[in-house]
């Protein structure tokens, strides 16, 4: 029969019915419009400044990507970025080696995280709230070990991460580390009891809680993880312009956001990808890159990124409210009908 | 019910109305908080308390606290205003404009075209919010990028400075009556009538029944997605009108004027006493937060700390602030459920 062959053909497609494949499409609509724009976009050593500039928010978008899916948000992450980069020059700069400033930076921004996440979870207090808090306090902090000058004195060997990519590849290093990350972060997501309870308390956090899901410890380890890899990328970030400064990645955090919630995690918990975040750093930064070889300065940049955003928002629903009047439209049909036909049902025995 | 119950709900009885009295008089916390810096600082330099120094108090607030008020409204109904700060730079930057091609143009216009700025993105970012009924965070966390792109690109890198301003507007920003400066009378009047209106009228009321359950509100037939439409309009309103006399405070705009604001207003508003949540708070403790923030800000350079700790203070705050309520809010709820089974009983 053909209208049951439709359905089935239209069920086999379904699964591609879904907010990746659309961040698929716009990344090779943003292709082409980058070969169109400039010859040099095609070019193999553009791929090098074209990840070169998204790879330290795509590794705190990470573990972001995981607190806003069970339903709290991470906005101290460009300052936990900066004061761990303000960290890792102090450290050197006193004498100690890189290599165990690289772990003492570490440790200190899992704490920052800690802090974040014993304030959320254990004192109960809104996630939004602390963290525009942190946001100001770790600012404030990086500010008061390195009030007001750039602090470099890095081994030329780690520097040369900004100018440099993996030899005989293209690839920056903090797009390689995002890569590996993105990789385990997945799988920890999507494939392990681990994922299924984060997104478990992202639904419903009370039935997560009465399901035996300890979902204090998890979020509190996931805002620690937070500020691991925020000292992660301020590592990168302060090692790629051979400088710390206290200001560096300001205003990083909503960048952070918009990839996160481009990329379909939904700001209400509960929904998302680590494919779609991967689909929306590629997006993201192929765009900036071809607007930038477009000669299209960084500010009018960010008017097509907000309306990327607010766009990205805006469609999913549109097609929730076209659902919404058709069924209304369909029922109000059927009633039509059943006025005029006398239904059967109701005389059957 | 015993004899032997008698003290214990005495004693939560009298736990409820300290309660009660704290959240009644959550201003008067942040006016206690504002005595302890002014007096504390005052001690260690007494020209802290000289009318030069409360005037610049009062006018370096203002403009926080006039936005404090708009993202109030936006914050009770359990919405959230990032554009501000990007509305608020893009209105400065447009009156520096009209000025640099209209040297003569009258002031009180130029305040009816900032404001009128403003309303236009607040009705844009409310308009999506309640059509399309997607979160407020993602939608304003949009305009704010839009809005500073196209200040940024009708800026470029140019800068208008105080020569370019007439001087009658300039004196708005540091012109002052009996003392006080415009700015201050300007801000007073406007944090007074939205406190009244908030505390008065239906739809200000109505703001609250919605933060504190949408859902409920939208069936005791309040017009929710109105309201909160309106809230939006309002927020970019004032942004607007702040716009332009932050450029007469300041002297000169460039486009990055605001950047960052956001933060700043919302620590001040969730200081103030404002849940983040929706449903509690009221402008007044919000304004107040913002004149708590800049004092601090002020009183440390006063007792020589350096600058630099400004920022760090600032947050330790907000975060002391959100966790004093919520302290709050957990001795409250036992003296709440004893009041209704008081008055189950009675």
């Amino acid at each position: 029969m053909p209208p049951a062959e439709a359905t089935q053909s239209r069920q086999y497609l379904r699964p591609l019915v879904r907010w990746e494949s659309a961040l698929v499409v716009l990344l090779l609509a943003t292709i082409a419009l980058g070969d169109h724009l400039s010859p040099a976009f095609m070019h193999s050593n553009n791929f090098f400044y074209l990840g070169l500039n998204v790879g330290e928010v795509a590794i705190i978008a990470l573990p972001l990507a995981l607190i806003v899916i069970t339903g709290e948000i991470d906005l101290s992450i460009a300052s936990m970025l900066g004061l761990t980069g303000t960290i890792l020059a102090d450290t050197t700069s006193h004498g100690l080696n890189i290599w165990v400033a690289m772990a003492v930076t570490l440790l200190c921004g899992a704490a920052l995280g800690l802090f974040n996440g014993l304030l959320v979870t254990r004192v109960g207090l809104p996630s939004l709230a602390v963290t525009i808090g942190t946001l100001t306090l770790y600012r404030g902090v990086a500010q008061i070990i390195l009030p007001n000058s750039s602090l470099g004195g890095f081994p030329t060997s780690l520097t040369n991460i900004g100018v440099v990519p993996i030899p005989h590849t293209q690839v920056p290093y903090s797009v390689a580390i995002f890569a590996f990350l993105a990789v385990i972060f997945a799988i920890v997501l999507h494939a392990t009891p681990v994922g299924r309870a984060i997104f478990a308390i992202g639904s419903n956090q009370e039935a997560a809680y009465f399901s035996g899901i300890r979902v204090k410890r998890i979020k509190l380890w996931l805002f620690v993880f937070s500020g691991f890899f925020c000292a992660v990328g301020g590592i990168l970030y302060s090692l790629r312009f051979a400088s710390a400064r206290y200001d560096a990645g300001t205003g990083l955090e909503l960048n952070a956001v918009l990839i996160v919630l481009l990329g379909g995690i939904s700001i209400f918990g509960g929904r998302g990808t680590i494919l779609g975040l991967v689909l929306a750093v590629c997006v993201i930064a192929t765009l900036q890159d071809a607007l930038t070889l477009d000669l299209m300065s960084p500010q009018d940049q960010n008017v097509v990124i907000g309306a990327l955003l607010v766009i990205s928002v805006i469609l999913p629903n549109t097609s929730s409210i076209y659902r919404r009047a058709r069924t209304r439209m369909a029922s109000a049909a059927a009633r039509r009908a059943s006025r005029r036909v006398p239904a059967p049902e109701s005389s059957a025995p | 019910m015993s004899a032997a119950d008698a003290p214990v709900d005495a004693q939560r009885a009298s736990a409820y109305r300290v309660a009660e009295a704290v959240v009644r008089f959550r201003e008067l916390g942040i006016v206690l908080a504002l005595i302890v810096v002014i007096g504390g600082t005052a001690l260690d330099n007494h020209l802290f308390l000289s009318g030069t120094s409360l005037q610049q108090l009062l006018s370096g607030a203002s403009i926080v606290a006039l936005l404090a008020i708009g993202e109030t409204l936006v914050i009770v109904t359990r919405n959230v205003d990032l554009s501000i700060g990007s509305i608020l730079g893009l209105s400065a930057y447009m009156t520096g404009d009209i000025f640099v091609h209209y040297p003569h143009a009258s002031i009180v216009l130029v305040l009816l075209a900032g404001a009128g700025l403003g309303l236009v993105c607040g009705v844009v970012n409310g308009a999506i919010v309640t059509l399309f009924r997607v979160p407020s965070l993602v939608v304003t966390l949009g305009t704010l990028y839009v809005i500073r792109g196209i200040d940024a690109s009708w800026a470029g890198g140019n800068q208008v400075g105080a020569f370019s301003l007439p001087d009658s507007f300039n004196s708005l920003g540091y012109g002052k009556v009996l003392g006080v400066p415009y700015l201050g009378i300007v801000t007073i009047i406007c944090v007074g009538v939205a406190t009244y209106a908030m505390r008065t009228f239906r739809p200000g009321r109505d703001l609250y029944a919605i933060g504190s359950n949408p859902e409920a509100a939208h069936l005791a037939g309040i017009p929710v997605q109105r309201r909160v439409f309106a809230a939006f309009a309002l927020s970019g309103l004032i942004a607007g009108f702040a716009g332009v006399l932050w450029l007469s405070l300041y002297g000169s705009v460039d486009s990055t004027a605001g950047t960052g604001y956001e933060f700043e207003v919302i620590a001040a508003v969730v200081v103030g006493g404002v849940a983040i949540f929706g449903g509690s708070g009221s402008v007044l403790g919000a304004a107040l937060g913002a004149l708590l923030l800049n004092t601090i800000a002020n009183s440390l350079v006063v007792i020589n700390v350096s600058s630099y700790w400004d920022q760090a203070f600032q947050g330790a705050l907000l975060i002391l602030a959100i966790a004093f309520d919520r302290l709050i809010s957990l001795r409250l709820a036992p003296a709440l459920r004893t009041r209704r089974s008081a008055r189950a009983a009675g």
